[in-house]
């Protein structure tokens, strides 16, 4: 489903990621760790496409399409979505219009006729309660005055309506406590088929009690080191990454 | 609806930058006491509005232009310009006689002239150019004792009513514009809702410049008597063309006892193209007051058109209680300028007045806020509350807020708030996440951003306004 083969990519001149390589196919779920400044969140980044990032180097294919070749909005057509580690607030802007928007530039995307107006109120309540989410939210501005742990249910709320077949969760545990930890779990792993896959990027192991990993990666300086089993984060747990980082730069 | 708008947004420059090839009644170009009797004779005008004219052309001469707007205004010639443009079949008496080429402009206009107007309970007056072509509904209006005409038809069938009310608001002396509209002006709508009488329909006027070289000098009149109610729109658009063209309108507007008056306009003249040549050039004076108690008057205005804007709508509250609103939304693009605003003068006890403006400013243009609010001593318990917002897309464009109070009652409460924004780039990667593309994601965060004071349009005017703004504002971004 998604191939990223040796990517480069630099901000403001800045190389983060230095020939990074990952495989993912349907059904999976990868979770992506490492410690702070590895490039994390630039891989999310420069695989929604954000402007703020330059790729140099290698190639990212989705379902057979060259990613580096479309835009942003392109790519979330394709079915890639990314679950923001910091979710901008959008003043002025209801849920229910920024969601339905979202929706039919996706169907349009697909060559679809637009949403009509009971399917998407059905689908609006469908989801909020997968994710159990408070009427009130839908019907304020996108994420304005919400709570961080609001904001990041929100996000889950957002992948529910999309559908993707790639979700990208870009540090989703941060800022949640347990219970809100719990529901946001619970909702990706209700969403979870054979069909589609998830990349979670954590710094904790904390998350992947609940989102269970079929893989493990430990991104280090831009590259993925080591690659394990869910096990690999309950190692890294408990004896943090400056194992690895001697592992790799004694190399 | 969001679908109909991308669709659009995609697709259109200036949508109403058409020209009609109709038969036009031109006068030459110049300004002189005898063009102003031209104009009174073709109108075939009573004596004594021949008689204003001549006075309101006399004071003109000794005025100049105003230069204390943030315009940077090109000179202006007036002997450039005709004074009068007609379309040549005149005064139609049903549909049927209009000019059919006159019909197919308004309907490409989105203006529905024919019956079915019915179902969306709008009269129209539309004035091409400078005539009033057809008022819908007034026999349905007339009914109510409603006056829903032309300012011509008005002047000839009820003279005590133009003379009673004509320029007690504005006077012809009032600022170079007002005065230069007085003499010259060519047509408009006049409205009267009698006692007590709620209008049924939203009333309309489409104005529309089509000649070239010719300037659109329109009065409107509404005279809303007590314990009435009138919801008045506005629509302006004209074709695209190369020099400039100018457009000074006179709005009063008097509202008596307990009576309530809702004024809307989307103006959207011909703003010029990307690289700032040509443009209306909008410079006009609205004025009501709020002449008895509890009356009440409401200014709501989006502005995306124009090359130049120069607009107060303002309000004197001189009865006790009586309240004034004023709710603007002003976008500017590429090279265009606005200097607009309103001011409340409050005179009356317990007058209550609010201002909501809202700026959105774009490449190059220039867009400021223009504000007074004045207490006078006998207005005690006066409230005003302000809120000017700029919205910034871009770093070459400017925004601009001149507020002015003037309290002179220390019982009053005037409360003044602003802030300037701009949309993030966050922001716009957020929504491209979502498969929303910057375009879209601009006039998502843009009607948003007005969306308080489009929610005080009228159901048909607020779909179209939404369009409007994100085809002004169509490549700002990116």
């Amino acid at each position: 489903m998604l191939e990223i083969k040796d990517i480069h990519a630099n901000i403001n001149g800045k190389e983060i990621l230095k020939g990074l390589i990952l495989k993912v196919n349907p059904g999976e779920i990868h979770a992506i760790m490492g410690p702070n400044g590895a490039g994390k969140s630039t891989l999310a980044s420069v695989l929604t496409g954000n402007p703020a990032f330059e790729v140099t180097h290698g190639s990212i294919s989705f379902h057979g399409k060259d990613m580096l070749e479309l835009s942003p909005e392109q790519r979330a057509n394709e079915g890639i979505f990314l679950s923001f580690q910091y979710p901008v607030e959008i003043p002025g802007v209801s849920m229910v219009n920024f969601m339905r928007t979202a929706i039919n530039e996706q169907r349009k995307y697909r060559q679809l006729e637009p949403i009509s107006a009971t399917d998407f109120l059905r689908l609006m309540r469908e989801k909020k309660e997968l994710v159990e989410m408070d009427n009130k939210l839908t019907n304020r501005s996108v994420n304005e005055g919400f709570s961080g742990g609001e904001k990041k249910r929100n996000e889950i709320f957002q992948m529910a309506m999309l559908d993707p077949d790639l979700s990208i969760l870009d540090e989703t545990d941060s800022g949640l406590d347990i219970d809100a930890l719990r529901i946001v779990a619970n909702g990706v792993n209700k969403l979870k088929t054979d069909k589609n896959a998830t990349i979670v990027i954590t710094h904790y192991q904390r998350l992947l009690d609940y989102i269970v990993p079929d893989f493990v990666h430990v991104l280090y300086d831009g590259r993925i080191v080591k690659t394990g089993d869910k096990n690999l984060a309950l190692e890294l747990e408990e004896k943090g990454y400056d194992w690895i980082k001697k592992e790799v730069d004694g190399e | 609806m969001a679908e109909d708008i991308l669709h659009e947004v995609t697709q259109t420059d200036y949508k109403y930058g058409f020209t009609t090839d109709i038969e036009t009644d031109i006068i030459p170009v110049g300004l002189n006491e005898d063009v102003v009797r031209l104009i009174s004779a073709k109108k075939k005008e009573p004596e004594w509005m021949l008689e204003y004219r001549l006075k309101a052309y006399r004071h003109w001469t000794t005025m100049k232009m105003p230069e204390w707007a943030h315009l940077k205004i090109p000179e202006i010639d007036y002997q450039s310009i005709s004074y009068y443009a007609a379309p040549r079949k005149n005064a139609p008496k049903s549909l049927d006689e209009v000019d059919p080429e006159l019909l197919n402009t308004f309907n490409k206009l989105g203006i529905p002239l024919e019956e079915q107007m019915a179902l969306s309970g709008i009269a129209v007056d539309a004035v091409m150019d400078s005539v009033s072509v057809k008022t819908t509904f007034k026999e349905t209006l007339a009914e109510k004792g409603i006056i829903f005409c032309s300012f011509s038809e008005a002047v000839e069938h009820h003279p005590d009513l133009i003379q009673k009310y004509m320029s007690s608001v504005v006077p012809v002396t009032d600022n170079f514009f007002a005065a230069l509209n007085s003499a010259v002006f060519s047509d408009g709508s006049f409205v009267y809702i009698p006692k007590g009488v709620r209008c049924p329909m939203e009333l309309s006027t489409y104005f529309r410049i089509n000649a070239v070289n010719t300037g659109q000098f329109e009065r409107t009149l509404i005279v809303a008597d007590e314990d009435s109610y009138v919801s008045y729109l506005e629509g302006c658009t004209a074709p695209t063309r190369d020099e400039n063209q100018l457009h000074a309108a006179i709005v009063e507007i008097v509202v008596h006892k307990n009576a309530e008056v809702k004024y809307s306009t989307v103006q959207n003249w011909y703003p010029g193209d990307k690289d700032g040549r040509g443009g209306v050039y909008n410079f006009v004076t609205k004025r009501g007051i709020c002449k008895g108690e509890n009356s009440k008057l409401s200014w709501t205005q989006v502005e995306t058109g124009s090359a130049i804007t120069w607009k107060y709508p303002s309000c004197i509250l001189q009865g006790d209680n009586s309240s004034a609103e004023f709710y603007s939304v002003a976008v500017t693009n590429h090279h265009q300028q606005a200097d607009t605003g309103t001011k409340m003068i409050h005179l009356g006890k317990n007058t209550r007045s609010h201002i909501l403006s809202k700026g959105i400013s774009a490449g190059l243009s220039n867009n400021s806020y223009r504000g007074l609010v004045r207490v006078n001593p006998k207005a005690d318990n006066a409230r005003n509350f302000s809120q000017c917002d700029s919205l910034l897309l871009g770093d070459k464009c400017g925004a601009h807020t001149f507020p002015y109070m003037e309290v002179n009652n220390e019982t009053a409460i005037v409360e003044h708030e602003a802030t300037t924004s701009k949309i993030s780039e966050d922001q716009i990667f957020y929504c491209n996440q979502r498969g929303i593309s910057t375009e879209d994601a601009v006039g998502l965060i843009v009607n948003g951003y007005a969306k308080e004071v489009l929610n005080k349009l009228p159901m048909e005017f607020a779909v179209e306004a939404q369009k409007l703004l994100q085809i002004t504002l169509e490549g700002s971004v990116g």
